[in-house]
């Protein structure tokens, strides 16, 4: 007469915490999650095929729609890719603004990611001030290139313009400001007992499988792998600047949560370098009018604030690409998700999405 | 039956019945208004502006909406436990409040006697406790009728979670119950005037397990898994619209205020200004005299604040100085307003007052915590609620007894 059967919940593609159209079949035994198969594909575009038909100038914007919430890291890895493969040099300006651009970048992206996360835990309030602080970024972004998402800062070769007059020293006044700001999210959050106990031990991803899932980017590093392409393979003079690489100890989700927070400390660091160290000059190298890079084969990384972000471009002949691939942080960490979910609760599904911060922008491309 | 009598008896409570049926979803409303208003401030943001002036029209506004709104019904549902959910919700969250009393002395309205509650009956604290567990129907069925799983799951979190938090609650209150020996509401208020003292001091630790029960059994933030948007959408009430969601969000907020009342009632002296054995803060009766020009003072002040940037001393400035005025004005009565005194109105003045003070902090709790996990929240329940409300009923049967 009693039995117990196991329920079958759809959890997306339209949830308020699935952080856009992720799907996720879950098969659920009370509370408990017995199974989990997520489902991508509602938002491809088919970017990769997209870029086949056109030139390389024309791509930038379409990889600003990739990870459409930083778009920089996306523009700075795919000019990075172009310029390699024609064998081109970016002065020293465009570099350092390039790397002020980016590291503001994941300061907005992180705000982004804190504030959704808090907010699926239930706590409301970090949203507005993570919103509140990065409004303030997108506001500079705005006055460097007057777009407010989707940038399209940069061009082969360098930049399209150099920054507007009294824009670093908005920047200044911006890092200057941002850790006391900071300080109240971890008011809020990190010393919390609910927040201790909603992400202590929650989503544990043990460094052998992230590696093996090939993680990157915060997920990997709060697993205790200390692997940073900023400092592995330095790209955009990041050789030049001095950084910490914050790394997690138990790979759960307060671990990935920590070295969020203290990237953005880094970031800030880094910026502040930038603009004491920001030297005078041109901020594009010669590029011809057309652009038709040699035949071959080029891959590119960048640490985007998600993982490491790859471009990988074969050239035969004329404008265009003859294939391109992505390789974006957001898909392959989001392999490590079932894997960090089994056995948990269907709250707790919530806090380990939030942790590994997917874009699905960038995850079906 | 004599005509006095009968209206006595029935027609004056069926008034106030009626009264409160009017008032209450007016208050609740501007209560959601302060909410967000609240919130808004925490949150550095404005919070309702459009409607009226700085959105006090919001709340009529958010009522028409729900009133004209399609009330929709899933087609696989259970029509009619899916239309009996949210009035068996919301008639055991109103029925509660036909034993709270807002203030003791009665006074004469056109030559009848009204007190200012509906009953006072002498099982008032255990009648207020089996009514509330009674709201769990309704949500269990709203989320079985519903015919969705999240809504399923819901009801079910929210079943476990007042059933386990019933019993702290209960045991909370036993405290008061052995101090006062009685289970009246009006007697409980009366014992605390005759002790000299608000039960919260000699009973903190019952306080502070029945506030955190409370919380919890109202559903509210941080205990408010049921309708986890997160997670589960609404919870309970996803599939419902119109009206009846109306009704579901009414119980709610009506569970909050009786909790809210219980607490002020048992533990914060209820009606009774503060000190009511120091006769030399009589003046204290007319509260509102030293209020008014308290808040008065404190708005300018920051009024002025904002226009200069930054800071809020002259909102201290401001406060403290109305304080002053008002105290002046209380007890020299300079203007005659304090020899106008009743005290049935001053009752519900101080009552009212104390239950915005435990409404405030359920707000001010929305905005600070994030949401417990289910088994960390039954964890809570169980492994420290219920043996920290056990031990204080032994604690206070000890003190009594040692103290005979």
């Amino acid at each position: 007469m009693f039995r117990t059967e196991e329920m079958d919940i759809n959890m997306g593609p339209q949830h308020p915490s699935t952080h856009g159209v992720l799907r996720l079949k879950l098969t659920l035994d009370g509370e408990e999650v017995a199974e989990m198969r997520p489902v991508i594909g509602y938002l491809h575009r088919g970017v990769e095929k997209l870029c086949e038909h056109r030139t390389y100038p024309m791509i930038e914007p379409l990889t600003d729609r990739l990870d459409y919430v930083a778009a920089i890291s996306e523009n700075l890895g795919y000019c990075g890719a172009v310029e390699k493969l024609m064998g081109l040099v970016v002065p020293p300006r465009a570099q350092y603004i390039r790397v002020i651009l980016a590291e503001l970048q994941r300061i907005a992206s992180h705000l982004l990611w804190l504030g959704t996360h808090a907010l699926d835990l239930g706590a409301m309030t970090v949203f507005f001030y993570t919103f509140r602080e990065r409004e303030m970024i997108l506001d500079l972004f705005e006055a460097f290139c007057g777009a407010r998402l989707t940038y399209n800062s940069m061009r082969i070769g360098g930049l399209y313009e150099d920054v507007p007059g009294g824009w670093t020293d908005r920047v200044r006044q911006f890092i200057d400001i941002f850790p006391s700001r900071e300080k109240e999210y971890e008011d809020l959050l990190t010393v919390n007992r609910i927040w201790l106990g909603r992400t202590r031990g929650v989503g544990i991803l043990k460094p052998e499988d992230a590696v093996a899932l090939g993680a990157s980017g915060p997920t990997l590093r709060g697993s205790g792998v200390d692997y940073d392409v900023r400092r592995a393979q330095p790209y955009s003079s990041y050789e030049q600047f001095e950084f910490d690489v914050p790394v997690g100890r138990n790979g759960d989700t307060y671990d990935r949560y920590i070295v969020r927070m203290e990237e953005m400390r880094q970031s800030c660091r880094i910026v502040r370098q930038a603009l004491d160290k920001l030297p005078e000059g041109e901020v594009r190298a010669k590029v011809p009018k057309y652009i038709k890079p040699p035949t071959g084969e080029v891959y590119h990384v960048v640490e985007s604030p998600r993982g490491e972000q790859g471009f990988y471009i074969v050239h035969k002949s004329g404008e265009m690409p003859y294939r391109m691939r992505f390789r974006s942080p957001s898909f392959v960490n989001l392999q490590a998700l079932p894997l960090m979910c089994k056995g948990l609760l269907i709250a707790d599904i919530v806090a380990v999405i939030g942790s590994i911060d997917i874009v699905l922008g960038d995850v079906d491309r | 039956m004599d005509q006095t009598v009968l209206i006595q008896s029935i027609l004056i409570p069926a008034a106030q019945i009626l009264l409160i049926l009017m008032v209450l979803p007016l208050l609740i409303a501007y209560l959601q208004l302060v909410e967000r208003k609240v919130l808004g401030f925490m949150q550095v943001r404005l919070a309702p502006r459009r409607v009226g002036w700085h959105g006090l029209l919001q709340p009529i506004a958010d009522a028409v909406k729900l009133l004209i709104k399609e009330d929709t019904i899933p087609e696989k549902s259970d029509r009619f436990l899916f239309t009996l959910a949210p009035i068996v919700t919301v008639i055991p969250a109103l029925t509660a409040l036909a034993v709270i009393p807002f203030a003791s002395e009665s006074f004469t309205l056109f030559g009848y006697t009204v007190r200012p509650f509906i009953t006072d009956i002498n099982i008032a604290l255990v009648f207020l406790l089996s009514i509330s567990s009674l709201g769990i129907y309704g949500i269990i069925l709203g989320g079985w009728a519903s015919n969705s799983k999240y809504s399923l799951l819901g009801a079910l979190r929210s079943s476990a979670q007042m059933i386990s938090y019933e019993v702290p609650l209960g045991f909370a209150v036993v405290g008061v119950m052995m101090l006062t020996g009685t289970a009246s509401m009006v007697g409980i208020v009366n014992a605390q005037k005759e002790a000299g003292v608000w039960y919260v001091l000699p009973q903190i630790l019952g306080f502070f397990c029945y506030f955190i029960a409370a919380v919890a059994e109202t559903n509210r933030v941080p205990f408010d898994l049921p309708e986890a948007e997160a997670e589960l959408v609404a919870g309970f009430h996803t599939e419902y619209s119109g009206m009846k969601f109306a009704l579901f969000f009414l119980a709610e907020y009506t569970n909050m205020i009786v909790v809210s009342s219980i607490a002020t009632i048992l533990f914060f002296g209820g009606w009774l200004r503060p000190f009511p054995n120091v006769s030399g803060l009589d003046f204290l009766e007319n509260g509102w005299l030293v209020l008014g020009p308290l808040v008065a003072g404190a708005f300018l002040g920051w009024l002025v604040d904002q226009r200069l940037g930054g800071g809020l001393r002259l909102m201290f400035a401001g406060g403290i100085a109305g304080t002053a005025l008002g105290v002046l004005i209380a007890r020299s009565d300079v203007m005659g307003l304090a020899s106008w005194h009743m005290p049935a109105v001053s009752g519900m003045f101080w009552f009212s007052l104390k239950v915005s003070f435990f409404l405030f902090l359920y707000i001010w709790f929305r905005g600070t915590y994030p949401r417990y996990r289910y088994d960390q929240l039954m964890a809570l329940g169980w492994k420290w609620l219920i043996p920290l409300s056990i031990l204080n009923v032994i604690g206070t049967g000890l003190a009594i007894v040692i103290a005979g």
